[in-house]
């Protein structure tokens, strides 16, 4: 792998940009591998890259249905943040954000992670005291967090109107080492380390069956053969309970379309994330000027990538409340991604019923931030067995009862 | 925008004047069932890409609670029917099979 460097940039020139090598190489699936990994997004990629770095696992291939980074990874709202409320979830998005500070150093990809800071605003007295709690939590658990009063609310993000009639911003939750990073630029710097690690992704190749022996896993049936392995991951978000069904388990999840939109790019107004859950809707401004708008999920189960109408409605209506000035922006795009819900809103890092198949799933609207340090346990837990990240997300906890509860403390929106 | 027959009053209502109440038929397990059963019932769910049999609220018209089965993959519509239904009726099963000959049909 050749660095990415001023240098390279000014070599490159000498032959008019001809002879850039290609970011990641495109084999041929091989007849067999240590670890296969399903799903070539975000976390499947992480995961990938971790095993390498982390465990010296190498022989590795990443088996992709449709195109790398094409689910949910290029389709979420770009934010990070860590202000969770419970200590396994504060633990995981953690260490992701604070990987995402160094990610771009480290795979020599620039990620543009942009700490610009993330507002969870409080519009009713349950909110005030709900983001008090975890404001005192993330305390606790050394995450950087703050409540805010109306007035620096304002401060920070002028465009924002604290006394609207309905739903008057009364503070917020601040977490100012959050932020946004680009989501593409995330699968594509570890697909290229993995690449340069020697590791396969395999685009375009559907898997089609999880084969066993003796309820333990020896490779899958794909669209471009069979395909032997010794542990299987599986990081496939919305389609999880398709592959759980391949293998011959049931999840505790449900697969609904989640939606965003973006409007026409604008100048500089907001250097923010701020989030509502009370209206629901989340703003922030993307690089090239566009406002990123996150919306509602649909309450019915859904594998078309595309949401009801009256939840962008939603958005919209309680958006240009909080934010008058956006009120004539045309909106460019909307799209929708299938996420996975589980009952408690935390993600599932787990061993499966069948040995050697590992699942990673489960993270509902919430999964981009989480991809650093998702990356990192599950790849610890794929090479030991166990991780101090990951356990206590095991999927025995719903039968335990052992619930990791962010649905009211996350609120829908992450 | 789905549309869904509600079974009770006869309306075809849009999905604003409807509440989704996830997968049918479930079977409840209470105290004295195994941590599985329970286990099972409130959190495992089939979650198919396809055929999905359904629980649906006519929240803003009768208030009545149906089932519907709808295809996941395409939103389309089988048929609704009402709820005092253990299993979906015969012509809805015939409804499903002509457009999906392989489903693999209602398990419980």
């Amino acid at each position: 792998m050749k660095r990415y460097s001023a240098f390279a940039i000014a070599r490159e020139a000498i032959s008019r940009h001809q002879n850039w090598e290609r970011v990641w190489a495109a084999p041929e699936p091989g007849k067999e591998y240590d670890v296969i990994i399903a799903g070539a997004g975000g976390h499947g990629l992480a995961t990938a890259y971790y095993l390498g770095k982390n465990h010296d696992i190498k022989r590795v291939a990443i088996i992709e249905k449709g195109w790398l980074g094409g689910g949910n990874t290029g389709r979420n709202t770009t934010i990070i943040r860590s202000n969770y409320l419970q200590d396994p979830s504060a633990a995981i998005y953690e260490k992701s954000r604070s990987l995402y500070e160094t990610i771009s150093q480290e795979l020599n990809y620039n990620v543009m992670f942009s700490p610009r800071g993330v507002m969870m605003l409080a519009q009713t007295e349950h909110e005030i005291r709900g983001y008090r709690r975890t404001a005192h939590a993330n305390f606790c658990q050394n995450v950087e967090t703050e409540f805010i009063g109306p007035k620096r609310v304002k401060e920070l993000c002028p465009i924002i109107n604290i006394a609207g009639p309905r739903y008057p911003v009364l503070g917020a939750l601040w977490q100012p080492r959050g932020g946004t990073a680009r989501h593409d630029a995330v699968a594509w710097g570890y697909a290229r380390a993995c690449s340069a690690m020697g590791m396969h992704i395999i685009q375009k190749c559907e898997i089609t069956g999880i084969c066993r022996e003796g309820g333990i896993v020896t490779g899958v049936d794909t669209t471009k053969g069979r395909i032997r392995c010794n542990r299987l991951g599986i990081m496939v978000a919305g389609h999880s309970g398709v592959l759980a069904d391949m293998a011959g388990f049931r999840l505790p999840i449900e697969s609904v379309a989640l939606q965003a939109m973006i409007s026409e790019p604008i100048k500089p107004c907001m250097d923010v994330v701020v989030m509502a859950n009370t209206v629901h809707g989340y703003m922030s401004q993307s690089d090239k000027g566009e406002m990123v708008i996150g919306g509602g999920a649909d309450g019915f189960n859904n594998y078309t990538q595309r949401g009801s109408f009256h939840h962008l409605e939603e958005t919209v209506r309680a958006l240009i409340e909080t934010f008058p000035m956006i009120s004539r922006l045309k909106m460019l795009r909307h799209w929708g991604g299938i996420v996975d819900m589980t009952g408690d809103r935390s993600p599932i890092i787990s061993k499966t019923p069948v040995d050697g198949v590992f699942i990673n799933c489960g993270w509902g609207t919430g999964g981009f931030k989480a991809i650093p340090g998702s990356g990192w346990a599950m790849a610890e837990l794929m090479a030991k067995g166990t991780s101090c990240l990951a356990d206590p997300f095991s999927l025995d906890r719903f039968r335990e009862g052992r619930f990791i509860d962010e649905s009211v403390a996350a609120g829908v929106a992450h | 925008m789905l549309i869904l027959r509600c079974p009770y009053c006869g309306i075809c209502a849009d999905e604003t004047e409807l509440t989704p109440g996830g997968e049918a038929h479930l079977t409840r397990f209470g105290p004295g069932s195994t941590d599985e059963d329970f286990e099972a019932y409130l959190f495992l769910r089939q979650n198919p890409k396809g055929v999905h049999i359904e629980r649906w609220c006519h929240t803003c018209g009768c208030g009545k609670w149906f089932h519907a089965v709808r295809c996941t993959a395409t939103l389309e519509i089988f048929g609704t029917y009402s709820a005092q239904n253990l299993r979906p009726p015969p012509d809805i099963i015939e409804a499903i099979k002509i457009r999906r000959p392989d489903w693999g049909g209602f398990h419980k």
